[in-house]
């Protein structure tokens, strides 16, 4: 495997797509949303549950790639149980850091920064966002389809 | 491994100098050949040569350059009607692209006529672009689109096709060739059926134009639609055939320049075919370009060139299928140049990206089909397709590189 792909396809990566972490519906979910990516045919419902200015819990389903599935599992871990106003300084910023052009340094996020590879594909960004998308369209109460278009 | 006969891969890829191309230690393994062909030497010359030497407007003028772009534009035109077999040039209009002569069909022919309740037939392997056109035509007249369905091994199912035919169905679209599964559709049988019943049928040739010799008149076909860039010849030009008579009662799709006969505030008339249906100025030196791909083509032997891409279909998916986790997509007995597949482990879009990395292209996703993968269950497929120009070796990297992505994702 070149480095590149080593780079894209992390040991963690793997792990999240073959074993996705919260991958199921919410018990007394208070809002979904679903994301789609039309060019690839990825889709994502996330459902969240919000209590007391918290995202007290988050569950998806996702079908997609690799990078999708794994980018959701990831960011369930990351915002599960947060202030909702940390979630969507994180949401922020993971999609600011993975749609930064190539070179810039990737901020210090945990586990996330398993993404980092995806800035050298540039096809492949969109799969990554896909899940953020879905899950702030969810946390702002747009109930309805987000594309990555 | 050279074979004794007059079509020699290695010549052929001579001809194509992108061909040549490494991506890093990697020589270029272009197998996304549906999706776009590589152009051939010849047709890289036809047009440096026409910009250089007799780059003008066509038609009307009087001067040197102009009366030899317009002879080239005309002799293209020629070309053309020798490549469909059809009666008249005037028959093979140029467009921006085979979709675009999809939708003159669905608004020129079809919108005056449709009226509500009448069906439109279409079968369940159609690209977007043969449904969508016929969906917006549908709205506008009441008219109503139905499905043709298709058998898990991604061939059309005749029996259903002839017990939909009825005395309602006005318009039958078809694609020759599968761009998604590879499936080579009976379309001469499914014409005289629909003919029978009384339809206009038009058939997608997006895939066949670089595969298969086309007779429009052995066919019987109402309407055939070209993708010139899938045939070798450049982007942004398509061609669709009509029948003289249907073109000759259709309005124009298109009103401009070089449409018309006369015009004035009270009134226009149009011009006769193929002017009618070719509003301003067209691609002309991409015409030119067309015209010489098109000889270059049609004087190879095109059998051998259906044998050997016939050949590498069947080392792919022996290759391919051999390989534990991976299952072939469309399993039609008549199949050209393309091999659709998934795996247990991996996304398309993930073998696609893996493959990138061996400097094989290869395309992921729905194709523009998503009917076909809902129907087959799948979310996408990771689509190879040949040229003529592919070989074994190229084959054999593509089962390497499949491997690589069992490497990583088990």
């Amino acid at each position: 495997m070149s480095f590149d792909l080593r780079e894209l396809y992390q040991e963690i990566i793997l792990d999240h797509y073959r074993h996705p972490r919260n991958q199921r519906e919410p018990e007394r979910a208070t809002a979904h949303s679903e994301g789609h990516n039309p060019l690839c045919g990825d889709k994502i419902t996330v459902s969240v549950r919000t209590e007391n200015g918290q995202l007290a819990e988050v569950g998806y389903h996702a079908s997609g790639c690799a990078i999708s599935v794994a980018s959701a599992s990831l960011m369930s871990e990351a915002v599960k149980g947060k202030p909702l106003g940390e979630v969507e300084r994180l949401c922020k910023e993971f999609q600011g850091a993975v749609t930064s052009p190539d070179g810039g340094e990737f901020p210090e996020m945990g586990d996330l920064n398993a993404l980092a590879g995806v800035r050298e594909h540039p096809v492949r960004i969109k799969c990554a966002t896909l899940p953020w998308h879905a899950l702030r369209a969810a946390l702002s109460g747009v109930d309805k389809m987000v594309t990555t278009e | 491994m050279v074979t004794a006969t007059s079509f020699s891969v290695e010549a052929i890829r001579k001809e194509f100098p992108i061909l040549a191309t490494r991506l890093g230690d990697k020589p270029l393994v272009y197998l996304d050949n549906a999706a776009t062909a590589q152009k051939p030497q010849v047709t890289l010359d036809a047009m440096d040569e026409f910009w250089r030497t007799s780059n003008a407007n066509i038609h009307r003028g009087v001067h040197h350059l102009s009366q030899m772009a317009t002879a080239q534009f005309d002799t293209a035109r020629e070309t053309v009607r020798r490549f469909l077999g059809a009666r008249h040039a005037h028959e093979c209009l140029f467009t921006k692209g085979c979709t675009e002569g999809i939708n003159l069909v669905a608004q020129s022919y079809a919108r005056p006529r449709l009226k509500p309740a009448d069906e439109i037939l279409l079968s369940t392997m159609e690209h977007h672009s043969n449904i969508v056109p016929w969906q917006l035509v549908a709205e506008q007249t009441g008219a109503i689109v139905r499905p043709i369905p298709i058998n898990d091994d991604g061939e059309i199912d005749l029996a259903a096709y002839g017990r939909l035919l009825n005395e309602r169905t006005k318009i039958v679209g078809l694609v020759h060739i599968s761009n998604s599964l590879g499936t080579i559709n009976p379309i001469k049988a499914m014409i005289a059926q629909a003919h029978a019943a009384g339809a206009v049928v038009l058939i997608d040739g997006a895939q066949a134009g670089p595969h298969l010799p086309i007779d429009v008149q052995d066919l019987d076909a109402d309407f055939y639609t070209l993708s010139c860039h899938k045939i070798y010849a450049p982007t942004g030009m398509g061609v669709l055939y009509g029948k003289e008579a249907l073109l000759e009662a259709m309005p124009p799709y298109h009103g401009g320049g070089d449409m018309i006969r006369t015009v004035s505030f009270e009134g226009s008339t149009f011009a006769g075919l193929p002017n009618k249906f070719e509003a301003g100025t067209p691609n002309v030196g991409g015409v030119v370009g067309l015209g010489a791909t098109l000889k270059w083509l049609m004087a190879l032997d095109r059998e051998e060139v259906e044998r050997h891409e016939a050949e590498l279909v069947g080392y792919a998916e022996t290759l391919l299928s051999d390989i534990p986790g991976v299952r072939l997509i469309g399993k039609a007995r008549q199949k050209a140049a393309i091999v659709s597949f998934v795996m247990d482990t991996a996304h398309p879009h993930d073998i696609g990206t893996v493959l990138d990395a061996e400097g094989i292209a290869i395309r992921a996703g729905h194709h523009c089909c998503m009917p076909v993968m809902e129907r087959l269950g799948v979310p996408a497929t990771a689509r190879a397709s040949f040229g003529l120009y592919n070989t074994r070796e190229e084959v054999e990297a593509l089962a390497r590189g499949v491997q690589k992505v069992k490497e990583i994702f088990g």
